[in-house]
Parts: C-alpha cells; sequence; structure tokens
C-alpha cells in the first residue's frame, strides 16, 4: 500500500522532446519526436515530407527530357549522380546506349559526385560529433570538385549535364588536366581527415558500437550503399549490375564487419579512396568520339546535325501566304515581338521592322501558310512576295523541317515503347532506383523513384532506440540523408 | 582494421529471371494471373489474396533467397486495365544475383492488401507512403499513417484522376491557409519603411 | 589636524585605491573578453585554413565591437511560458559569479582588489554559485532543450568541481596557505620555480577539468550545439545572450588564471631562468602573468579546433571514476612526501 503510493508520488514519465525541423543536427528538415527517459532513447518517431513537392507526379506530365532537371532537386548535395541514374534508367527504357566515351564521362562525374558527397558526409558527421575542423578541411575539397563541376557545365550544385543518351557536352582538356592534379592530392588529403579523428580516442568512443546492425538485419530493412556494406554484406551495384565503365575499370568494394558507426565511417573512407582510383583510371583510359548517342528518334542531335543550313537563321525573313492564311490567330499569340497584325478570318500580316526572326509563328502556323524567304531584315512586302514566288533554297527549306521536327521532339518526348522496367544505380548514398511505366507516349506513365535516404530515415528508430540523446545525432549522420531525395 | 576492401566479381550467376516466374507459377498456379517481359525483366502479375505467402515463399526458398526488397510501390492503371491497381515489388538476391518484379492486383472496390513488414523490415515506408499517395490499405501494417503529406490532407495524389495542379487558394489544404491567415496577422509588426 | 580627520583620508585614499583597481580590473577584463572571443576566430580560424573575421577593421580587429553593439541592440525575447524574475536573474547570476573571481587573482605582486586569505576556496565557491546561474536559466526558459542542458550542466560542473578542487590540495599542502599570493610567493621560493613540475599530476587533471568547468570542448556538453540546440541559453538572445557568452570567456580567463597561479608561478619566473638570463628580472611580473595565460587559453583554442565531444555518459566516467581517484592518489603521495622530508 504504502509503496503504491509512493509509486504514485515518485511516478516518473518520459520526457518528449521533439527534434527537428528546425534543428541543427537534423541534415535538413527531419523531424524526430524522441522520448527520453533521463538521457536514455525509449522511442523515436520521425516525420518526413517537409520538403515534399511530388517530384513522381510532376515526371508523370513531363517529358522524360524535361524531367532530368528533376532529379538534381532530389539529392542536392550529389546531383550528378542523380542524373546519371536517371538518364541510365531512360537510356535502358529507350533502348539506346550511350557512346563510350560519354560512358567514361559519366563515370568520372560519377565518382567525383561519390567524393563530393562523402566528404560533406564526413564534414557533417564530424561537426555532429563535434570535430568542427574536419568540416572545413572536406570543404576545401569539396569546393575543388564543384569548381570543376563549373568547368564542364557552369553549374556546381545542380548540373543536369548527363543527358538520355550521353552527356551535354565534351569534357575541356583543362578540366582533366585539373582532376588529375586533384587525384595526385587527395589521398594525402583523406589522410589529413583521417589523422584528425581516425584514432581519436573521442572519436573511437562516440563511433564504435553505436548504431550496430547485423547484416541480415540491414538486408531486411533494406539498406544499401555504404551504410549496408558497414555491415558486411558485399552488395554494390556498379559490381552487381554494371553500368556505365564500371566494368572496365579495377577497383575493389570496402566491406565492413561491426555494422556500427565506425566500420561505416571507415568504408566511405575507403570508398574515397576507390573512386579516386576509378576517376584515375577513367583519365587513363578515355577514349575518343562523339558523347551523345547517334539516336535521332530518341536523342536530342548536336546542333549542326539538327539544322544543316548554310544561312544563318537571321539572314531569312518569315512572310505570310495569303492564300493560304485562314486567319486563325495562333501566329499571333505566338509571337514574342507583337509583330503579326490581322483580324480573324483574314490574312495577317508581319511588320518586317519588328520581327526578330524566331520562327515561332512559323512553327505554330497549322496551315503552313509562312513561308521563309531568304533575305534579312527591312525588305518590303512586295519584295517579299516577289522573292517567295522564286524557288526557296533547299537548305532553307530543310532547315525549317528540321526546325518543326525538333519542336515537337522536345514537346511530346521521345516515343518510349510500352512495358515497365526498375533500373538501379549506385548513387553516393545507396540504391537509387527508377521504376517506369510507359504507354507509348513521351511522358512516363508511372515514374517511381526509390530513395535510399528514405529507406534509411525509417532505419532510424532501430539504428536509436537504447542509446542516448547523443548517439541519435551519430545515427542520423551514419545513414547519410538528405531530406530533399528523401521526401522527393 | 575491420573494414577490408574486397573484391566483388562482375558476372552475375543467378537463376533466369523467366525460370523464377516458372516456380511460381508451379507453386502457385491459381494466384498468377499472366507473366510479362521487357528489356529482360520478368514480371508476374499475381492476385491479391496470398501475396504474403508468396513473398515468404521467395524470400525463404533456399534456391531464390530474395531477401532484398529493392522497391515496393503502386501504380494506378486508371481506364487502362480492369483492375485499377497494382502493387508492385521489386525483389533481388543479394546472394544469388537474381531478380523478380511481382505485382499484385488491387481492385478499386476493395483497396486492400496484406503487408509484408513482417517478411522485410524495409517495406513499412514504402507501403505508408502507397497508403499516402495511392489509399492502398495495407493491412497487418504497424503504423499505417500518411507520410509524405501533411496528416489531414484529402484525396490521394499520386491517382490519375487527381489533377496535377492543386485547387484554388480558398479552398487549399487547412494547413495551408491557416498558414496564409498567420502570415497576415503577424503583418502588422513587421517593420515599417 | 586630529589623527581622525588622518585616519579617515587614509581610509579615503585606500577606499579610491580599491575603486581605482576595480576599475582597472573591470576594464582590463571585459575588454580582454572582448578581444578573447577575436582571438579564439583568429586561432581557430587560421587552425581550419580560413582567415576569420577580416571585415570590421585592419584583419578585423574591430569585429569584438561590432558584435557588442550588435547583441546589445538585439531584441530582447522572453519566452511565452519562462519565469520571468528568474529568467532574467539568471544571467546575472552566471556573470557576477565568474566576475567577482577577478578580485581575488593576483596579477602581480602588489596588484590584487582583495587579498584574501581563503583566495583559493572563494573561487571554488563562486564556481560553485555560477552553478546556480546555469541551472535556473534551463529552468526557468520552460523549453526542454534548455532543461537538459541546465541539468547536464550542473551535474557535470558538480562533478568536475569536486576533481579540481582536490587537484588543487596538493598545491595547498605544498603551499601551507590558502591565499593565492601566498601560493605564487611559495613557488618562487621552492627548488622547482612552479608547482607544475612536482604537481604534474594535478596539474593534467585540473587542466582537464578546468576545460569541463567551463564548458568547453571536449566536454561542451551542456551547450552541444548539435544535440541540444544552445543547451541552456537556447532561449536568450539579445543582451542577456551576451552575458553568458561574457561569463564563459570570464570564467575561462579565470580558470587560465588559477592555473598560471597554482601551478605555473603566477608572475614569477623560476630561479633557473632569472640565473641564466638576469636582465629578465626587468620585465614587470604582469608580462609574465598574461603571456602564461595567453597560453593556457591558446590550449583551450586548440583543443576546442582539435578533438570532438565526449558522450555525457562517457564525460561522468571520465570525472568520477578517472579523474576523481587520481586526484585522491596525488594527495595521499603528497602528504606522504611532506610528512617524510
Amino acid at each position: 500500500m504504502i509503496q503504491k503510493e509512493a509509486e504514485k508520488i515518485f511516478e516518473t514519465r518520459e520526457l518528449n522532446v521533439n527534434m527537428g525541423p528546425q534543428h541543427p543536427a537534423t541534415h535538413g528538415v527531419l523531424r524526430l519526436v524522441l522520448d527520453i527517459d533521463g538521457e536514455t532513447i525509449v522511442k523515436v518517431t520521425p516525420y518526413v515530407g517537409y520538403l515534399h513537392r511530388g517530384i513522381e507526379k510532376l515526371g508523370e506530365s513531363l517529358s522524360y527530357f524535361q524531367a532530368l532537371p528533376l532529379t538534381d532537386r532530389m539529392d542536392y548535395v550529389s546531383a550528378m549522380s542523380n542524373n546519371i541514374g536517371y538518364c541510365i534508367a531512360v537510356e535502358k527504357l529507350l533502348g539506346i546506349e550511350a557512346p563510350e566515351r560519354a560512358k567514361f564521362i559519366r563515370t568520372i562525374v560519377g565518382e567525383m559526385s561519390r567524393i563530393a558527397n562523402h566528404l560533406l558526409w564526413l564534414a557533417t558527421h564530424a561537426l555532429d560529433i563535434g570535430a568542427m575542423t574536419v568540416f572545413l578541411y572536406c570543404f576545401r575539397e569539396r569546393e575543388w570538385i564543384l569548381d570543376l563541376y563549373e568547368m564542364i557545365c557552369g553549374a556546381r550544385l545542380t548540373v543536369t549535364y548527363p543527358r538520355v543518351g550521353g552527356v551535354r557536352n565534351d569534357v575541356p582538356q583543362e578540366f582533366l588536366e585539373s582532376l588529375w592534379k586533384f587525384t595526385d592530392e587527395f589521398p594525402s588529403r583523406i589522410l589529413e581527415y583521417e589523422t584528425l579523428i581516425d584514432q581519436n580516442r573521442i572519436w573511437l568512443l562516440r563511433t564504435k558500437g553505436i548504431g550496430v546492425i547485423s547484416a541480415e538485419e540491414a538486408v531486411n530493412w533494406g539498406m544499401t550503399g555504404p551504410t549496408l556494406r558497414g555491415s558486411g554484406v558485399p552488395y554494390d551495384i556498379r559490381k552487381h549490375m554494371p553500368y556505365d565503365a564500371y566494368d572496365k575499370v579495377e577497383f575493389e568494394v570496402p566491406i565492413g564487419t561491426e555494422g556500427d558507426t565506425y566500420d561505416r565511417y571507415r568504408c566511405r573512407m575507403l570508398e574515397m579512396r576507390q573512386s579516386n582510383k576509378i576517376i584515375r583510371q577513367c583519365i587513363e583510359k578515355l577514349p575518343p568520339g562523339p558523347v551523345m548517342a547517334d539516336a535521332p528518334k530518341f536523342t536530342l542531335q548536336p546542333k549542326d546535325k539538327m539544322m544543316p543550313i548554310t544561312h544563318p537563321i537571321k539572314g531569312v525573313a518569315y512572310f505570310v501566304d495569303e492564300k493560304v492564311c485562314k486567319g486563325c490567330g495562333m501566329c499571333m499569340r505566338a509571337c514574342p515581338a507583337k509583330a503579326i497584325t490581322g483580324e480573324k478570318k483574314k490574312p495577317h500580316k508581319i511588320d518586317q521592322a519588328l520581327c526578330l526572326q524566331c520562327a515561332n509563328c512559323f512553327v505554330t502556323c497549322k496551315f503552313k501558310s509562312m513561308k521563309i524567304v531568304p533575305g534579312g531584315k527591312g525588305l518590303s512586302d512586295e519584295k517579299l512576295a516577289e522573292l517567295a514566288k522564286a524557288s526557296i533554297p533547299e537548305d532553307i527549306v530543310k532547315a525549317a523541317e528540321h526546325l518543326v521536327a525538333q519542336f515537337e521532339f522536345i514537346k511530346k518526348g521521345p516515343k518510349a515503347p510500352e512495358g515497365e522496367l526498375y533500373v538501379a544505380t549506385e548513387v553516393p548514398k545507396g540504391e537509387l532506383g527508377f521504376y517506369f511505366v510507359s504507354d507509348g507516349s513521351g511522358k512516363p506513365y508511372r515514374m517511381r523513384l526509390r530513395a535510399p535516404s528514405f529507406i534509411h530515415a525509417g532505419c532510424l528508430p532501430r539504428l536509436c532506440i537504447g542509446h542516448l540523446v547523443a548517439d541519435v545525432i551519430a545515427a542520423i549522420g551514419t545513414i547519410d540523408i538528405v531530406l530533399g531525395e528523401c521526401d522527393r | 582494421m575491420a573494414v577490408t576492401e574486397v573484391r566483388i566479381s562482375i558476372h552475375p550467376a543467378g537463376l533466369n529471371p523467366k525460370d523464377i516466374a516458372e516456380k511460381i507459377k508451379e507453386k502457385f498456379p491459381d494466384q498468377v494471373v499472366d507473366v510479362t517481359e521487357f528489356r529482360d525483366q520478368v514480371s508476374v502479375i499475381v492476385k491479391k489474396d496470398r501475396i504474403v505467402t508468396i513473398c515468404k515463399y521467395l524470400h525463404d526458398d533456399p534456391l531464390l533467397s530474395l531477401d532484398h526488397l529493392q522497391d515496393l510501390t503502386a501504380a494506378d492503371y486508371l481506364k487502362k486495365k480492369e483492375v485499377r491497381f497494382e502493387v508492385v515489388y521489386n525483389l533481388y538476391s543479394i546472394k544469388y544475383r537474381h531478380k523478380i518484379r511481382i505485382r499484385a492486383q488491387v481492385p478499386e472496390n476493395d483497396t486492400k492488401i496484406s503487408s509484408v513488414v513482417p517478411i522485410w523490415a524495409g517495406a513499412n515506408w514504402h507501403e505508408r507512403e502507397c497508403f499516402d499517395m495511392f489509399g492502398i490499405i495495407f493491412t497487418g501494417h504497424p503504423d499505417l499513417r500518411r507520410i509524405l503529406m501533411p496528416e489531414d490532407w484529402e484525396g490521394y495524389p499520386l491517382r490519375k484522376d487527381y489533377p496535377l495542379k492543386g485547387p484554388e487558394p480558398e479552398n487549399d489544404w487547412p494547413g495551408f491557409t491557416e498558414v496564409l491567415k498567420r502570415s497576415k496577422e503577424l503583418r502588422e509588426f513587421e517593420w515599417e519603411g | 589636524m586630529t589623527p581622525e580627520i588622518d585616519a579617515l583620508i587614509k581610509f579615503g585614499i585606500n577606499v579610491l585605491i580599491i575603486i581605482i583597481k576595480i576599475a582597472v580590473v573591470l576594464g582590463v577584463g571585459l575588454l580582454h573578453v572582448a578581444y578573447a572571443t577575436y582571438f579564439e576566430r583568429k586561432v581557430i580560424g587560421h587552425m581550419q585554413v580560413r582567415l576569420g573575421p577580416m571585415r570590421v577593421g585592419p584583419h578585423g580587429l574591430l569585429q569584438p565591437f561590432a558584435d557588442g553593439l550588435k547583441l546589445f541592440f538585439k531584441e530582447d525575447i522572453l519566452p511565452d511560458k519562462a519565469d520571468k524574475p528568474v529568467f532574467y536573474l539568471a544571467p546575472v547570476i552566471f556573470m557576477a559569479a565568474a566576475m567577482v573571481n577577478l578580485s581575488v587573482i593576483p596579477f602581480a605582486s602588489n596588484f590584487v582588489i582583495a587579498n584574501l586569505n581563503v583566495g583559493l576556496l572563494f573561487v571554488l565557491a563562486m564556481a560553485g554559485i555560477g552553478v546556480y546561474g546555469i541551472f535556473i536559466s534551463g529552468w526557468a526558459s520552460n523549453s526542454k532543450y534548455a532543461f537538459i542542458g541546465g541539468l547536464r550542466s550542473s551535474a557535470q560542473v558538480i562533478s568536475y568541481e569536486i576533481a579540481m578542487g582536490l587537484s588543487l590540495v596538493g598545491v595547498m599542502i605544498m603551499a601551507g596557505s590558502l591565499n593565492l599570493t601566498d601560493i605564487v610567493r611559495a613557488q618562487q621560493e621552492s627548488i622547482y620555480g612552479m608547482y607544475a613540475i612536482p604537481q604534474i599530476v594535478a596539474f593534467i587533471v585540473f587542466t582537464i577539468a578546468a576545460v569541463a568547468e567551463t564548458n568547453r570542448t571536449p566536454f561542451d556538453l551542456p551547450e552541444a550545439e548539435s544535440e541540444l540546440v544552445a543547451g541552456y541559453f537556447t532561449e536568450y538572445s539579445g543582451f542577456r545572450f551576451a552575458l553568458f557568452f561574457l561569463g564563459e570567456y570570464i570564467a575561462m580567463f579565470i580558470m587560465a588564471s588559477m592555473a598560471t597561479v597554482c601551478f605555473l608561478g603566477g608572475w614569477t619566473l623560476p630561479w633557473y631562468i632569472t640565473e641564466v638570463i638576469p636582465f629578465i628580472n626587468y620585465v614587470p611580473g604582469i608580462v609574465w602573468f598574461l603571456m602564461k595565460v595567453y597560453a593556457f587559453i591558446f590550449f583551450y583554442y586548440w583543443i576546442r579546433a582539435t578533438v570532438p565531444r565526449y558522450r555525457y555518459d562517457q564525460l561522468m566516467k571520465i570525472g568520477w571514476k578517472i579523474l576523481i581517484p587520481i586526484a585522491l592518489a596525488n594527495i595521499l603521495v603528497t602528504g606522504l612526501v611532506k610528512i617524510l622530508i
């Protein structure tokens, strides 16, 4: 009786702490609700979705080309790998293959993004555990990689450099030289980070035996990438289902044994060295040749192939054939310069002084009333009509046809065969899978993104329960999540 | 040092996915509806009734050992197929390196299917997302709540009859209108000039 | 002139001297704090391959004033459900407890505001009072992060105070006094010149405990920004936040001064140095004192730039299972040696 009374008086409750979405260590907008008993975690409930932008739904409304930049916005830390994953999936769906050189370039930039990602991961993971200097050291090298990205595509973060069927443009020689220098120096830089934390007593205390997960369990939870390999499962898509040039380069895959935070950390550190090795091999083996697949039905062709004209497109004038024009007004709405005037059901007129020669009206007209004539600005209508009567040079006609075709192609997308497929690639965080259902049109009927961060965030309760509050931070760090990818 | 670098061979030595499909057909003849193939990937379309039994067989069979659930999602075939929804399981065996896709048919009037969380713990969030996006109810799921959308959201965004563009501002999600109202209220505290 | 007036004038002069001393110490102390932040940012900046503050003034020299002004004019946010009087009081207690210590530190041979006979105890006692500031700030904020931070901090400071106090007992035994000036004098007269040599164990224990006592990396759990946002002062803003900030840096200065006074010989130099280089005697003592203090503070910064953070249970383990037993053993050995010799 007395005991019961006493229990009532001294009743204890778990403290319910809300961590995030605004919290310095939740890597974005992850929200965790922790039930803690003293400092021990009793229950963890993750809440995600604060960054949900509906990329899957958006993808269904965009053509295969247009959806590519969306993938940059998923894992914005390693956008390049996401792009590559998407391109590989679409290429497989369309049944095309990128040329050798493009494959090697993609492998190079993919591995660069792996290094950049692991550097950011190490920086934030170390900062969360309290090692502040590692953070800045890592950013020094990451900055170098981002500058290299800028050299090839003008963007640092959201690159959109790979394309379906290859890459956007060939890499400049300076890029390869600078990258070679980077690979020369990078191994010594890794040693620099390791001197700070690798054998540090506090680091070992904070990471060894924390967030342990066995191999079977890790597979069962759907973990992938270094997070899985830390537990000792030799699953790397670059080896299991090789894509790009991974079957042509030599590299090893680091495998842990304990499945704790320290092993996962070691795996990533060794992986950076392997990536460095892969980049060096790729630069050495880089074959010459084109960087876009020659598949006019599915890919955008290089500009000179697309428009084989000798006249510059500015050297022409557009002119409405009064006999054909039905006066529908489509071209008036399409004209950005408002150069076209006219009433409904009556032939329109182009004010040559205002015309920009943008060809919007030409593409828009359904009745083919627009005529292209060689010439230029400032010709009178009579002169144009006269010129139009004469035969139009063939290359201009061809150029016009190409223009229309290109317009249609971009607008409607490449016609994919009907079917469905799931293609996975090894992004720095794990397995990035794309599941496409195609109904034969230029847009995916269903686009599904299997984001590794999403799965890993789901494992958080499994990794945290029973540990202390400080270990939650280590666990968030060790699974390497980016919420943009998690929420999509 | 605990972490070692190992060399993993490139060439797979798994079963042909068609053989796996045959095995499933043999084992569950009344469940398999169809088998399709596209770009070397084989899908087995099954009925939803015994999905857990099928998955358990695929997971536990020592010769198949499909232990890695790559992906679990759904697709909405509104007006395209007789059965509106399909829940898609992409399975892979890390040990043998073969894979298979299972598609379970879920009709519109009965959007319920058994959960596979007891087999793959990682299916937990996938199923929650499916519920969130398609409204498919996974019976036996430990914690079936909305995951990406707000908890009081109406409708299932990835269904084909759900509009791409959101509703008009006045009948938007209540959470958003609340934020708008609050921001208007707080505007009076803003600095002048 | 009557002796009464004479005594009154003498008293007046004494008071004036004390006021001037206080003004000097306070002014120098606050200026020191301002530049200790600058020093820290520069040192850590250069350790981390960056420059630190560069914009305000040449090499960012005016940065501390800019920061101070900014904090001074910031809005003072009061949480809705905070315990207001206590919330307002907490930073004052924390700051005051740290500043009072300045009065007993002997900066030079005759420059000490209050030459207390129990100076050492006074410093330890004031450190104890500072915990109240931390704890009630965490409690009064009515925020869970601040609460956990306050709890952690009080537990930590109390545990490490024991280790620190015990490590100083060896010094007391050797010097035979609790007066800080006497301790310095005793060191000067001893054959070692500074107690850091015979009391090396105590010195190491003291150094570790001092880092923990001031909540600095790797023992900065109460304010571990990756876990608890900012710990006990999460809810503070503006000038109240600045008070905590000042208090922390003054506490650092006090700890560095204590190390200098008790282990490194204060303003004096060991005889074996002055014998070799005699003209070094002409350098005023305050210079040596400040150099030692800054060396110690530099050590603080160096640690911060190098090591990760301990976990709470590991920190307590170090305090109770390692530092306190070592300090006790040190007392035993020191006592035995003292008796035998």
